[in-house]
């Protein structure tokens, strides 16, 4: 975090000056670690293993809050007789189709109630919940590996859960969790990830101590957690121990991702993701005929406020065609793109591989360094026929044509290469208005200070203008096609500055007004609890329905915090409804009580009938603790006074997942997909239903893992990351003087016992090679990088930060350019953070050399295309 | 910031000005000025982000100067205090202990040290690996120090100055007037800490101005302002020093038994550092010199001897002539 997020951190330090210890759980010594109570090194791509033996303590020991799981986790949900354990069938869970290679999920549901999923793979359950209605689903969302339901249909969709209080029944989820890690020991911590056992049971203590009524602990991660082919589990992984210990919807408590860079959260909240609509509305699939009452059907829940669905659908459908969206034409629900597959950018590289992709927008993003295997993206763009790249400099992006890798190889020629590269500078967010929304769901504004310099313009010009322009050019069209463009909202007011009467720039607050939402007479809205399904409201995402109440840009505000109370809501404005922390109702007892004083957040005062506190609540403000849903309520009015997981169908935080990940209901650890290490705990090697792309590429070969053969021509481990001193694949650093000298050139970073056995020289230069390719690298030896004893052996990791290119101020090779694409099969991530090299003395070869070196490499190894792709 | 009185041609008042706590901006010959302010770098709190290294060289518009590339020397690669960087983060790995730290970082099967034999004092060229403190096997921390200027209560650049390029500000800071200096260079050598230099390709002295320009504006410095974690407090020099007191206090209760303030005694031998600094080990291990001297201490007893030497040799050439006179 100090590395990454160094402005961040100063919030780490100060908890730390009030006594917070920091623990901090990395492979490599960083800065974070310089600064924490206790550094905890572990094999990379093993911290399932690690917070599975820490819910196994937990467990073992009842350390668990035991009140606070009770009442608001399913810990007492009885589960389906037909469900297995992966402790059953040796790793992997009831319901694996090998050669689909994915899980149908109908084992893992709750006995006598279907549960929804209110997030992630929802459409799984589309057959089930629409009755079967819609026909067969197309066979390239099955290829996708996304989980198209193949059950028998017709499945009841409500019911009400069994529930066990006691927590004793053998089939309730506590017992099920206490099955699952039951062998999560330290001793097999200690043989996994090699943290020794004293300081496993340091972290276990430290973390039990500081948590329960009186106290709560926090888990920050970053995509250290994140890419990997169990990488959403990982983050289960943290919260099922985070229920377990009474830790969300607590001041102090959570889980915290820290982002990549600014407002990733607000990208995803209005998603630049293929496969979801503003506020996480999924993209419906190409199910035939379908229409939006099966659309809403399918993807809503009965109860909690999913069920509100179509009300948040229609008055985004509202926002977009305004007038032309009507009832008739179920507004305009057809307009929408629909999936037939899982169109992720590795996907999308694979089609401009296969010709299939014509065209490319690149903005503010550099996939040439930044992305998984990096060599495919930048042979992908030249089979392109037109780029756009939006970017402050030239990037690597924008160069590969000229002066890329593959040119030094002659794998390309500039002269043969038929995409026509078009670069726009862009305007960085010090020269337009704008929003930033953090981790926290906070939206803060920013003001335009300067005008942009040159030819630079706004994200928001350049679309607005290109639709703009678009929109002229078809005006004449009669071509039902053209319709949704040409229906479109797209009257955004424009303003000028007097320095730069040119550029006409869009208003980015009648954008946000457009997103707040409005009434039929046009008035903003003030929540999503207004939203209706019959048109009569129009809002561009629902979860930020509010952030322009009484006509006011509410993330513009910037109280200072000594002048109101510590949860500070009159700073910026967060979603949902400006609450700062989700799900907070669970901050109090099941009476509404605070569980104590010193952790007290909202509370239910029974004077006047309202929920109150230092937070807004978020739960209905009126509901109390004590109310009882009749048994044929839907919607908000289905959950309990009890129930604080408002988006859940059953009101509960869910320690065991029946429906809404593709890959199992319990975090389990699985190897990489790469690693010298076998399964320790499982027959399964690896995650058996992680995203193998349905076409394995040439350039995208996998290596042998654990005792396979051939696995020893890769002996060592790799990790790739950042380091303070750049910026993600360096478009915004490398570019700059003042930054480019502060790490001035690609390192490696090896521990002395690393550069002993393989002969590396300190500020000496090495080679690192996998099946995709070969890079260099200037070395640095550090006593901060150190082996791990992994079962009895030594395992050493190369560290491999990977912001260079060929471009900018400071360069370097690619660390991406040895990555592969197996990806999480819930977030289609790629796995970076973890993977198996070569390393060795000197610079790689130049030239056609460089790629026969890689291909001796794969001989060596007996790397064929089935290599690393079996289940 | 309320315009500052100087008397033009006061002589300063020099009783006292070379030893001990004085009033630099007094000695200076403002007659009514600010506060005395200054610099308290914790670098306990320190995380290494070097974003006061930018923020300097942004507000102050310094070139970048890298033309070394990697350094090896931990995550440094700008190496040091000089014409071109005015704020300078040093990385140290030790084998030592942080306070109820363990780092898990044990390496049993190497010899490291005697790859780097000298410590974090091994000149980059000569390191085997990323230079390392000796110490205990499995104890390890990783120190980072933010350097800048310690405008010192009696700053010898400041006395060698023969332009008048550098001064004595209101707020008792030493300043480089670049459009003044005339590249003389005397002010390098007499720096005891080897903060100030001569930039390349101009000749002239730069250092940090505590970024008078700011201050004079009533803003902060820009190090000041970019730290993420408060380890560069900017303030009236006695507030500063009470709260690094407090600091150092409750650290020590701690059990860093090796924090220690570092140009905080204003009995030192620059009479106290303007900025001054927490550490957590010895100054060498920083690369700060254990027990910095100004080096224009000796300038007035110095005068007496040449006075001395003068009369003597006047009386020898009156003598002469009165030998001389006699030999007529």
């Amino acid at each position: 975090m100090a590395e990454c997020h160094p402005v961040g951190f100063q919030w780490v330090m100060e908890a730390k000056a009030r006594g917070a210890k920091i623990i901090h759980v990395d492979p490599r010594f960083t800065r974070t670690s310089a600064l924490a109570d206790l550094h905890v090194p572990l094999r990379a791509g093993t911290d399932i293993a690690f917070l599975g033996g820490i819910i196994n303590y937990v467990l073992a020991n009842e350390k668990d809050f035991r009140e606070y799981v009770v009442a608001y986790t399913n810990a007492g949900t009885i589960l389906n007789e037909d469900y297995r354990d992966t402790e059953d069938l040796d790793g992997v869970f009831s319901g694996l189709d090998p050669d689909e290679r994915t899980y149908d999920f109908h084992t893992w549901q709750y006995e006598g109630m279907e549960a929804q999923a209110a997030s992630g793979q929802r459409d799984q359950e589309y057959q089930d919940k629409t009755g079967g209605k819609g026909g067969s689903s197309s066979s390239a969302t099955r290829q996708s590996g996304h989980g198209e339901a193949h059950g028998s249909g017709g499945v009841a969709i409500s019911g009400v859960p069994q529930v066990d209080p006691t927590l004793q029944h053998p089939r309730c989820v506590f017992q099920a969790l206490k099955h699952h890690y039951a062998r999560y020991t330290p001793e097999m911590v200690s043989d996994i990830c090699g943290v020794a056992p004293d300081t496993f049971r340091q972290v276990c203590e430290l973390l039990t101590e500081n948590s329960g009524r009186e106290r709560t602990s926090a888990f920050v991660y970053s995509v250290g957690w994140t890419q990997h082919t169990v990488g959403v589990q990982y983050i289960r992984a943290a919260a099922v121990l985070q229920q377990l210990l009474g830790n969300i919807g607590r001041p102090g408590g959570g889980i915290m991702a820290l982002r990549g860079h600014a407002s990733i959260q607000g990208s995803t909240d209005i998603p630049t993701l293929f496969d979801l609509l503003p506020g996480y509305i999924p993209m419906p699939h190409a199910h035939s005929h379908q229409d939006l009452d099966s659309f809403i059907q399918a993807e809503s829940t009965k109860k909690g406020y999913w069920a509100e669905m179509r009300a948040y659908t229609v008055s985004l459908l509202k926002a977009w065609w305004g007038p032309a969206a009507t009832p008739e034409n179920d507004f305009c629900f057809d307009y929408l793109p629909r999936l037939t597959g899982s169109h992720s950018t590795y996907e999308t590289v694979l089609a401009q591989l296969a010709g299939d992709c014509a065209g490319y927008f690149l903005m503010g993003e550099n996939p040439a360094v930044g992305s998984a295997n990096a060599k495919m993206q930048r042979m992908g763009m030249a089979n392109l026929e037109w780029l756009v790249v939006r970017d402050f400099s030239l990037i690597e992006s924008a160069t590969w044509w000229k002066d890329g890798p593959e040119i030094e190889t002659g794998e390309l020629r500039t002269e043969d290469i038929g995409t026509e590269v078009f670069f726009l500078p862009a305007a960085a967010h010090t020269e337009k208005d704008g929003s930033f929304t953090n981790t926290q769901r906070m939206l803060q504004w920013h003001h335009q200070a300067v005008e942009p310099g040159g030819e630079a313009r706004s994200d928001l010009w350049f679309t607005f203008h290109l639709g703009r322009i678009i929109r002229e050019k078809l005006a004449a069209s009669q071509d039902e096609m053209d319709r949704p463009i040409l229906d479109l909202t797209w009257d955004y007011p424009t303003k000028s500055s007097p320095t730069r009467p040119e550029i006409v720039e869009p208003e980015a607050e009648a954008v946000l007004a457009e997103i707040n939402g409005w009434d039929a007479q046009g008035g903003p809205l003030s929540s999503y609890e207004q939203l209706n399904d019959d048109g009569s409201t129009a809002c561009g995402c629902w979860i930020y329905c509010g952030v322009y109440s009484d006509g006011i840009n509410q993330a513009s505000r910037r109280k200072p915090g000594t002048e109101q109370n510590w949860v500070a809501n009159q700073w910026g404005w967060a979603w949902p409804a400006n609450r700062r922390i989700l799900y907070n109702r669970a901050s109090a007892d099941p009476d509404g009580k605070p569980w104590s004083e010193r952790k007290a957040l909202v509370w239910w005062d029974e004077d006047k009938a309202l929920w109150t506190g230092h937070d807004i609540a978020d739960f209905s403000a009126s509901k109390s603790p004590h109310y009882r849903p009749p048994t044929d309520a839907t919607g908000a009015e289905a959950l309990s006074g009890m129930d604080p997981f408002v988006m859940q169908a059953d009101g509960k935080s869910w320690l065991f997942v029946p429906a809404g990940l593709t890959d199992g209901p319990l975090p389990t650890h699985y190897e990489p997909q790469e690693s010298p290490v076998p399964n320790l705990l499982y027959r399964q090697q690896r995650n058996p239903v992680r995203e193998i792309l349905p076409m394995v590429h040439p350039y995208d070969r996998f290596q042998p893992s654990g005792d396979e053969p051939g696995a020893e021509v890769f002996p060592y481990m790799m990790s790739t990351y950042r380091i303070a001193e750049h910026h993600t694949a360096g478009g915004m650093s490398r570019y700059q003087p003042y930054l480019s000298e502060l790490a001035p050139e690609m390192f490696c970073e090896v521990s002395p016992e690393l550069a002993a056995r393989a002969g590396l020289e300190h500020k000496g230069w090495a080679m690192v090679v996998t099946a995709r390719n070969v890079i260099e690298a200037r070395v640095l030896v550090t006593e901060r990088m150190t082996p791990m004893t992994i079962n009895g052996k030594a395992h050493h990791l190369v560290g491999l930060p990977y912001h260079w290119g060929h471009g900018g101020l400071a360069t370097g090779d690619s660390a991406n350019d040895l990555s592969h694409l197996s990806l999480d099969p819930n977030a289609h991530i790629q796995e970076v953070k973890v993977g198996q090299c070569d390393i060795r003395p000197g610079r790689r070869p130049r030239g056609p050399a460089r790629v026969e070196l890689v291909l001796e490499y794969q001989r060596r190894a007996g790397i064929t295309e089935k290599t690393g792709t079996e289940v | 910031m309320t315009a500052v009185d100087i008397e033009i041609g006061h002589r300063p008042d020099l009783t006292g000005a070379l030893l001990g706590d004085t009033d630099p901006a007094a000695q200076g010959g403002y007659r009514d000025h600010p506060p005395r302010m200054g610099f308290f770098t914790d670098t306990s709190v320190c995380i290494g982000c070097k974003a006061c290294e930018v923020a300097c060289k942004e507000w102050n518009a310094i070139p970048a100067d890298n033309t070394v590339g990697l350094t090896g020397m931990s995550m440094d690669n700008t190496q040091g205090l000089g014409a071109d960087t005015w704020r300078h983060v040093a990385f140290i790995e030790q084998r030592k202990p942080v306070a109820a730290q363990d780092p898990g970082v044990l390496h049993e099967g190497i010899d490291v040290l005697a790859l780097a034999p000298n410590g974090s004092g091994t000149p980059p060229e000569q390191a085997g690996i990323t230079p390392t403190t000796p110490g205990a096997a499995g104890d390890f921390r990783w120190l980072m120090a933010s350097d800048v200027c310690k405008h010192c209560t009696h700053a010898a650049c400041l006395d060698v100055c023969p332009t008048g390029s550098l001064f004595r500000t209101e707020f008792g800071t030493v300043v480089v007037q670049e459009d003044i200096c005339n590249g003389c260079g005397y002010c390098i050598p007499a720096c005891p800490y080897g903060v100030i230099d001569q930039r390349k390709d101009d000749g002239r002295a730069w250092k940090c101005t505590l970024c008078y320009d700011r201050l004079s504006v009533g803003q902060e410095p820009a190090c000041a302002k970019a730290c993420p974690t408060n380890s560069i407090q900017f303030g009236p020099l006695d507030e500063l020093r009470e709260r690094a007191d407090e600091r150092l206090a409750q650290l020590h209760e701690a059990g860093v038994d090796d924090a220690r303030l570092y140009g905080r005694d204003p009995d030192d031998g620059v009479g106290g550092d303007g900025a001054f600094f927490l550490l957590l080990d010895e100054p060498e291990v920083y690369g700060l010199p254990p027990d910095p001297v100004v080096t224009t201490r000796d300038v007035a007893s110095m005068w007496k001897h040449v006075g001395a030497a003068a009369l003597t040799l006047i009386g020898g050439a009156l003598a002469a002539f009165a030998v001389g006179g006699r030999d007529r």
